[in-house]
């Protein structure tokens, strides 16, 4: 047997509500499948299993209180032979609790700061139907996570059944008052103490450096403009797209800038899982990874990005997108920013900054002529790499986007 | 296509990516992109809706027609099929 926790899904996670279940007890489980969603101070979860096997028994009921991260939300049979896979990177960190499962055993003693782990179902404010997932409008699973209503008690009004933003806001009217909704300004805030959690951990424990190149764009914009022209608008690439694919690969020749910080010492990853730092409406902002960028082509990787950000803006990031990121790249270009020098999220090791696209006055053989130029920035973890590895991946990054067509 | 059932259209599309679209408080004559606080991907997926929703190619060249609520109205107007 092995508990399903409540996962850590990043440095700045201590607690998480219940959402929904999408399997019932009885149901098999695939590794890596969406089981559960959970609610973060951030935003609402897709929850993955990391083994598989049988839903054998669920322990908390959606809608309910604010639990600490790993309290067991249900018991998986394990398959025989299965075990669990590699746990999400917060899991090992030294401020983390658990991993998403793990075999059953007594809580460990660090979980919870408040109260000990649930051993038997908690009480619902609604029942929970469990089953099948039923297709859900994205505004409709939003507006669910912040009042509250658990989604396997909504009957869907829309096509094929699906569930609309009036359905959810009509279960919310019509469901007993023991389920307080969280109003809007309960959640911002929310978000930003989870933001300053992070960041204070961040400024507190990591010894930054920071490093900045300015990058001749005029090669790469213009092998884009090409591309693009020849391309329908459901392929076309934008320049952040060649950006991140660049900042990716140039962490194959400085891989120590790639990992986390963990027991006291650098841990180098062997994939590349690029966090995407995405501002939300309304504020605040998560950073999902892209699972193995520096493998995909740029025709994949546009599509990921697109999903991605479309996905943490309408509340719908999965797990592992939340705590795989090996590093996290950011750009404040769209708003004129020409530099940014991040914050590193712990315990990744670096960030890397995209600021605008400008044009600027550069020097070609002795001749000044107009280029366009991005500057480019690095944030890094001065326990784990000095100034010069640094400075060798900006200059990584700068001579791949010479050679747009090799990206 | 009238105009008005391409606006009713478009705002389905622009809803589609920000969810968060009160189409009421839209001035349709103001940047789409500074009320809907949307960035370059937002833009994009935006494009790709419309082009699917409407049937049409919109090359990068015309992407300063779909300034405006208002501009892209009159964009798809001269392009939409049907």
């Amino acid at each position: 047997m092995t508990d399903f926790l409540m996962p850590k899904l990043g440095a700045d996670m201590t607690r998480g509500r219940l959402v929904e279940w999408l399997k019932k007890p009885g149901e098999r489980i695939a590794r890596g499948e969406v089981i559960a969603v959970v609610e973060t101070d951030k935003a609402n979860v897709d929850v993955e299993s990391w083994v598989a096997g049988t839903l054998e028994k669920i322990l908390v009921e959606p809608g309910g209180d604010w639990l600490p991260v790993g309290t067991p939300l249900a018991v998986i049979a394990a398959e025989a032979g299965a075990e669990a896979g590699a746990p999400p990177a917060f899991a090992a960190a030294p401020a983390a609790a658990a991993p998403v499962t793990v075999p059953r055993q007594p809580p460990p003693p660090d979980v919870a700061p408040g109260a000990p782990p649930p051993r038997a179902p908690l009480p619902a404010a609604a029942p929970a139907a469990g089953g099948e997932r039923v297709p859900v409008s994205p505004i409709a699973r939003k507006r669910a996570g912040e009042l509250g209503v658990d989604l396997a008690s909504v009957r869907g009004t829309g096509p094929g059944g699906r569930i609309t933003l009036e359905d959810v806001e009509r279960a919310a009217r019509e469901r007993p008052a023991a389920a307080p909704a969280a109003p809007a300004a309960d959640k911002r805030q929310r978000m930003r103490d989870a933001i300053a959690a992070a960041m204070a951990r961040s400024k507190r424990e990591i010894p930054h450096y920071y490093l900045g190149t300015t990058i001749d764009m005029s090669r790469a914009l213009a092998w884009l403009a090409t591309a693009n022209a020849k391309l329908p608008v459901t392929e076309r690439l934008l320049a952040g797209v060649l950006l991140v694919k660049a900042a990716a690969l140039a962490l194959r020749e400085v891989p120590e800038l790639n990992g986390f910080w963990i027991d006291g010492r650098a841990q180098a990853s062997a994939s590349i899982h690029a966090g995407i730092a995405i501002s939300l409406r309304g504020g605040g902002l998560v950073a999902p990874a892209i699972h193995d960028a520096d493998k995909l082509t740029l025709a994949a990787l546009s599509q990921r990005l697109t999903d991605l950000v479309a996905r943490a803006r309408a509340g719908s990031l999965k797990s592992s997108e939340m705590t795989d990121p090996t590093g996290t790249i950011t750009s404040l270009g769209e708003r004129g920013v020409e530099a940014v020098y991040g914050v590193i999220y712990p315990p990744q090791l670096a960030l890397v900054g995209f600021g605008k696209i400008v044009e600027r006055p550069w020097a070609v053989d002795g001749t000044v002529v107009v280029r366009p130029v991005v500057t480019a920035t690095l944030s890094g973890d001065h326990r784990a790499t000095d100034g010069h590895r640094g400075a060798l991946y900006l200059d990584a990054v700068a001579r791949l986007l010479q050679e747009p067509e090799k990206l | 296509m009238n105009k008005e059932e391409i606006r009713t259209k478009a705002l389905g599309v622009l809803a589609a990516v920000v969810p968060e679209l009160e189409p009421a408080e839209l001035a349709p004559d103001k940047s789409l992109r500074d009320q809907l606080d949307i960035d370059s991907v937002d833009f994009l997926n935006i494009v790709v809706g419309l082009a699917k929703t409407f049937g049409v190619d919109i090359p990068e060249t015309d992407y300063r027609h779909l300034y405006t609520l208002d501009s892209l109205v009159a964009y798809l107007a001269g392009r939409a099929k049907g």
